[in-house]
């Protein structure tokens, strides 16, 4: 499954592991780059979207993209480096309507945001939860109970 | 960060108009759930009704949300597994071998013959496990309430098989990083030929009692249409969308643990209607149990698990004999084993859709980051589209159709 460069002036690097292609993409131009995949790549599917949280480094957050092209019969990975101080970065709900609910479950989960999403709000946790459960300094216990005197 | 979250924050608010005129049709907000038989779990949909059609259609999830994701970067890699049962509690195994494929990727190890069919077989048994659950709750939703006890009676079988297998009916656990559990028991041929032998008679059972049922075909056919277009964009994979024509079955595209070797065909239909859906995963059925025949008839010989010393655990036997068994033991069971850093996907055709795991590795003895792309998110996405326009009886029918488990969606 061996993929030929993509080339577009968003990618920053593009990296080959484990058999499977990730572009580092530059994330002011995500949905130019999205775009050009869909139509141009033909990456008609988004398989997931999803957030590794790199706490305490810098660029803090990694959003990824899992594409998928049924025609070419090829995955790729797209990922954008978000810093922490103001986790943003634009939605790719435009380009793929069913990137809506993974958004929101970024969201949810890292709070990172999503400019021009069409409705960004909480889809796992309740909606009144405080802080974002799966980023590393989230106590896996929540903030809820204290176990400190155990 | 707070003010971004607090900005979002919105409830649904209720509406219920009084009509201008008693002819004109009243449009009204009904709570459908979470607690409602025919959600299989708990989804709350809030539909907006006009007389007895749904405008919109507005899915809430989450109530089963248990942050295994949280718990897996917890846990070592090994422990992982039998979280991963708890995910799509009627399909664990396919839950099971896409993280054991996953992991197996990462650390670059190779499966022997017998481990990669044995994972085969069992995944099928569980996919004819789903489909026969499905099957019979969906046939109960509609109105047909003996499908449900043939439905169980096979499905009896297969957890009897599967206990067989691994000491347990539901949360088997059986295929581990490296291979499976344990070996095969004595008179496993025996069990699995009985059940297959009669199993594609029960499917024609099945066709018979639900083709010759009027009511059935009329509740059906021609309803919970939803374009393909609209499928593909919402990210609807698995029957529903082999249902409107896409032969898009990772089993055979992206052939993983041998399969390729495996000679079966992929369902398709073209109607795109809960009828189709019904056709696909009887259609698969029977494909599963021809699956299921050529690997008890072609099951290689040798090792069930892989030679890698530093991930499978010893055999008992060397464990209390063997100095560097005994070492190997301790290093697995107190601290784990480590896993290359890198990070992979890896995603494998569940009885529901794709199923895909993304994992990160930084080196240590846990992972990093788990995130499971699970089919039913993806399925249910589309749930909108496909109950605008229908009539609420109808609804039932389509939501049936989907098939999706709420644990698998809330995770």
């Amino acid at each position: 499954m061996s993929l030929p460069a993509v080339k577009h002036p968003a990618v920053l690097e593009t990296k080959e592991a484990f058999g499977e292609t990730t572009l580092i993409a530059d994330p002011a131009q995500i949905v130019d780059l999205c775009r050009y995949l869909k139509h141009d790549e033909k990456f008609i599917r988004i398989s997931a979207v999803t957030a590794v949280d790199w706490f305490p480094s810098e660029p803090r957050f990694e959003v990824v993209y899992h594409l998928h092209s049924i025609e070419r019969n090829v995955r790729l990975r797209v990922k954008c480096r978000v810093s922490g101080a103001s986790p943003e970065i634009d939605s790719v709900t435009p380009v793929w309507v069913g990137a809506d609910w993974y958004e929101r479950e970024v969201f949810d989960m890292f709070g990172i945001g999503f400019r021009n999403h069409p409705k960004l709000v909480r889809i796992l946790m309740p909606t009144d939860w405080d802080g974002f459960p799966l980023r590393k300094d989230y106590p896996v216990h929540g903030y809820k109970y204290d176990y400190g005197n155990e | 960060m707070k003010k971004l979250f607090e900005e979002h924050v919105e409830t649904i608010v209720a509406t219920q108009e009084i009509p201008a005129s008693p002819s004109a049709p009243r449009r009204m907000t009904l709570n459908m759930g979470p607690q409602h038989p025919s959600t299989h779990g708990v989804l709350r949909i809030v539909l907006e009704l006009e007389g007895e059609t749904i405008i919109s259609a507005a899915p809430d999830i989450g109530f089963l949300h248990t942050g295994i994701e949280k718990e897996c970067e917890q846990k070592t890699w090994a422990q992982v597994v039998t979280l991963t049962d708890r995910v799509d509690y009627l399909s664990n195994l396919a839950n099971n071998l896409v993280y054991a494929l996953t992991v197996e990727k990462l650390l670059q190890i190779e499966i022997p013959p017998k481990a990669q069919w044995l994972r085969v077989m069992m995944t099928e048994l569980s996919r004819l496990n789903s489909h026969l659950v499905w099957l019979g709750t969906h046939a109960l939703d509609i109105g047909a309430m003996s499908m449900f006890f043939y439905c169980f009676r096979e499905r009896e079988d297969i957890l009897r098989i599967l206990e067989m297998f691994s000491g347990q009916r539901m949360m088997t656990s059986y295929i581990r990083i490296g291979g499976v559990a344990l070996e095969p028991p004595r008179g496993w041929q025996q069990a699995i030929g009985k059940f297959i032998r009669a199993f594609p008679t029960n499917v024609d059972e099945y066709e018979n009692l639900l083709d010759s049922n009027p009511i059935w075909t009329r509740r059906t056919k021609g309803v919970g249409y939803i374009s393909l277009e609209d499928m593909l964009d919402q990210g609807v994979t698995g029957p529903m969308i082999r249902a409107a024509g896409v032969p898009m079955d990772l089993r055979k595209t992206e052939p993983y643990s041998s399969y390729e070797k495996f000679d079966f065909k992929v369902a398709t239909r073209t109607e795109n209607d809960v009828y189709a859906r019904y056709r696909v995963r009887l259609e698969e059925m029977r494909q599963s149990a021809r699956i299921i025949t050529q690997a008890l008839e072609g099951m290689p010989e040798g090792p069930w698990q892989a030679d890698a010393p530093h991930v499978v655990l010893p055999e008992r036997e060397k464990m209390k004999t063997q100095m560097e068994a005994l070492i190997y033991h301790f290093k697995i069971v107190t601290e784990g084993f480590r896993v290359p850093a890198g990070e992979v996907y890896q995603c494998i055709e569940s009885p529901r859709g794709e199923i895909g795991y993304y994992i990160v590795s930084d080196g240590t003895s846990k992972p990093y980051r788990v995130h499971m792309r699970t089919p039913s998110f993806g399925n249910l996405q589309a749930l909108p589209t496909l109950l605008q326009g229908i009539l609420l009886a109808d609804s039932i029918a389509a939501l049936g159709s989907m098939d999706f488990v709420l644990g698998d969606t809330d995770r």
